[in-house]
């Protein structure tokens, strides 16, 4: 469990992150919602300890994260942020493979070959793993570099906006991914998203954020409701069923 | 570009290499060489053979590595400063220890080489716009100041005339005796193919690197001290080498890629290579003189440097 005792963080006089306390739960997909500017990459990166906070704590199965080795976090939480503009030429094998680098310290044993195959397969990048990224397009870079996290193999997996840049099949093809590993591997995932749809379809809570403070949270029901959404959001979002799915129909 | 035919071409080199020069050493007299021959066999052809391959291998591997840690493709000792730093160092310590051993002016020089670059960084951090070209620039302008400062205080200490030996690389001067300090240099590879690995993933970004649990300020430290002392090994004993750190891993990233630890051979092999193709045009063209090997490399080196800018701007 990833359990947020009252963090706050502030850049210069303006806080971002206000005093957010919030537990998430194992095996689950937890999605950050809110307008822009609301914080959530923010916490994100707080929880996933690439920023401290500037007060409160987090704690990650009751281990305090600024306490534990930066190490033996690498193994236990994977954080992916949004802009991934790398200027080496590596090949999409070669990225993954860095995911092991928590494990192996750069000798790679055959286990982490093993892991670095399960999860190029995962991700369907099979056919491209010795192209080099700056050959890929921007989907299929995301998908290499959520590959690296995934060979990385943590409980926990953070997703800052992985759907950036990325067409509806393939925006798909990543969220499916995500259910399976949170079913079938049992994986935490926490992403940060902000197509509401693919959050209501997908996940299994919903964080709202809004001016760095939670505004609601709860399952996919309790949040999707029109009143919520528009304290989130501060329009009107009306609500369609379809095939037992919520989709807020937004544009207009 | 095959690893076999670099092997061949620097195997091909080397041996050119020991039997190009002003006193006629044939391969033919290898085994009966008279007196002359043999003192000038291992008194200076070898040597400068050695002392060659080093240079080469370690400015293309530091050259790879600073380009890692920056993660600017332009980014090398000559761009980043690094080299006039250790030239302003060696400065420092004719005119402190007015006769300054060896030892003394490579602790000088390295201690400057390391602050220079290290100031570098530090600008780096501090620019908002990150253009790939805009960032060498800011180097070299970097290094021509270190550079002035270094004439101005020479100017006023009499001591342009030693300076200039360090402006310009040249091997013609290397000989048994005043170039074994470039062994020092041989643990520095090691090190930096233990950490091969480090320095790439430091070069995806600080981020990147702490989500895989790596120190990040340790990795880009102990790159940097590789950095900044190599460097300062090739002027002190050679001089300096403009551009080789710059164009040898960039063709290498080309057809190699950036895994530090696939490319550092390739690295280290063209580099040599490159030296020496360099080395040796620069004896043979106005034979019996000699083009300094810092000419050489800085003509064909700028050249490739601008056909490698021109070719990212058709990227971009």
């Amino acid at each position: 469990m990833v359990e947020v005792h009252s963090v706050s963080k502030s850049y210069g006089l303006k806080a971002v992150v206000d005093n957010v306390s919030v537990n998430i739960e194992k095996g689950k997909i937890t999605s950050f919602i809110g307008p822009n500017g609301a914080g959530k990459s923010t916490l994100l990166s707080i929880i996933s300890r690439l920023m401290s906070a500037d007060t409160g704590e987090v704690l990650i199965d009751g281990q305090k994260v600024k306490e534990t080795k930066s190490r033996d976090l690498a193994k236990k939480i994977a954080i992916l942020k949004q802009s991934n503009h790398l200027s080496l030429r590596l090949s999409v094998r070669d990225l993954v493979s860095f995911g092991r680098f928590p494990y192996s310290q750069g000798k790679l044993t055959k286990e982490d070959q093993v892991y670095i195959d399960e999860a190029i397969r995962y991700m369907e990048l099979e056919d491209m793993q010795d192209k080099y990224l700056d050959q890929l397009s921007g989907g299929q870079k995301q998908r290499a570099f959520i590959a690296m996290t995934i060979a990385q193999d943590t409980e926990y997996i953070l997703l800052d906006e992985p759907l950036n840049n990325l067409d509806m099949k393939h925006s798909v093809q990543i969220m499916k991914v995500l259910r399976r590993l949170a079913d079938e591997l049992g994986k935490t995932i926490l992403i940060v998203i902000h197509d509401i749809n693919f959050a209501s379809v997908y996940s299994d809570y919903i964080v709202a954020l809004k001016d760095g403070k939670i505004e609601a949270q709860g399952t996919v029901n309790e949040i999707i409701t029109s009143l919520t959404l528009k304290r989130i959001y501060g329009m009107d979002m009306p609500i369609q069923e379809i095939n037992n799915q919520k989709i807020c129909v937004y544009f207009s | 570009m095959k690893k076999r035919y670099l092997v061949v071409m620097l195997i091909l080199l080397s041996f050119v290499s020991l039997f190009v020069g002003v006193t006629n050493i044939s391969p033919f007299d290898l085994f009966r060489f008279d007196d002359h021959q043999t003192q000038i066999f291992w008194q200076s052809r070898v040597p400068r053979l050695i002392s060659i391959l080093m240079a080469g291998v370690t400015l293309s591997i530091s050259g790879f590595i600073m380009q890692q840690l920056s993660r600017n493709k332009f980014v090398s000792p000559t761009t980043a400063g690094t080299m006039d730093s250790a030239r302003f160092g060696i400065l420092i310590s004719l005119i402190v220890f007015t006769s300054a051993s060896p030892i003394e002016k490579m602790i000088v020089a390295f201690i400057f080489s390391l602050a220079g670059t290290f100031l570098f960084m530090k600008i780096l951090d501090r620019i908002k716009m990150k253009d790939p070209i805009f960032i060498p620039l800011v180097g070299l302008m970097f290094g021509n100041i270190i550079s002035s400062i270094t004439t101005f205080f020479a100017y006023k200490h009499d001591l342009i005339q030693n300076m200039s030996a360090w402006l310009q690389g040249d091997f013609s001067m290397i000989t048994a005796g005043r170039y074994e300090m470039l062994y020092i240099s041989i643990p520095l590879v090691v090190i930096a193919y233990i950490f091969a690995d480090k320095f790439t993933i430091a070069g995806m970004g600080e981020d990147f690197a702490r989500n895989l649990g790596l120190n990040y300020k340790q990795a880009v430290n102990i790159g940097l001290v590789i950095v900044a002392l190599s460097t300062t090994l090739v002027v002190l004993t050679v001089g300096l080498i403009p551009f080789l750190g710059l164009v040898v891993p960039n063709i290498v990233s080309i057809y190699k890629g950036d895994n530090l630890k696939n490319s550092l051979s390739d690295t280290a092999l063209l580099g040599a290579v490159f030296i020496l193709f360099c080395d040796i045009l620069g004896r043979i063209l106005i034979f019996p003189y000699e083009i300094p090997i810092g000419l050489t490399v800085g003509v064909i080196g700028s050249g490739l440097f601008i056909y490698l800018l021109m070719r990212r701007r058709d990227y971009a």
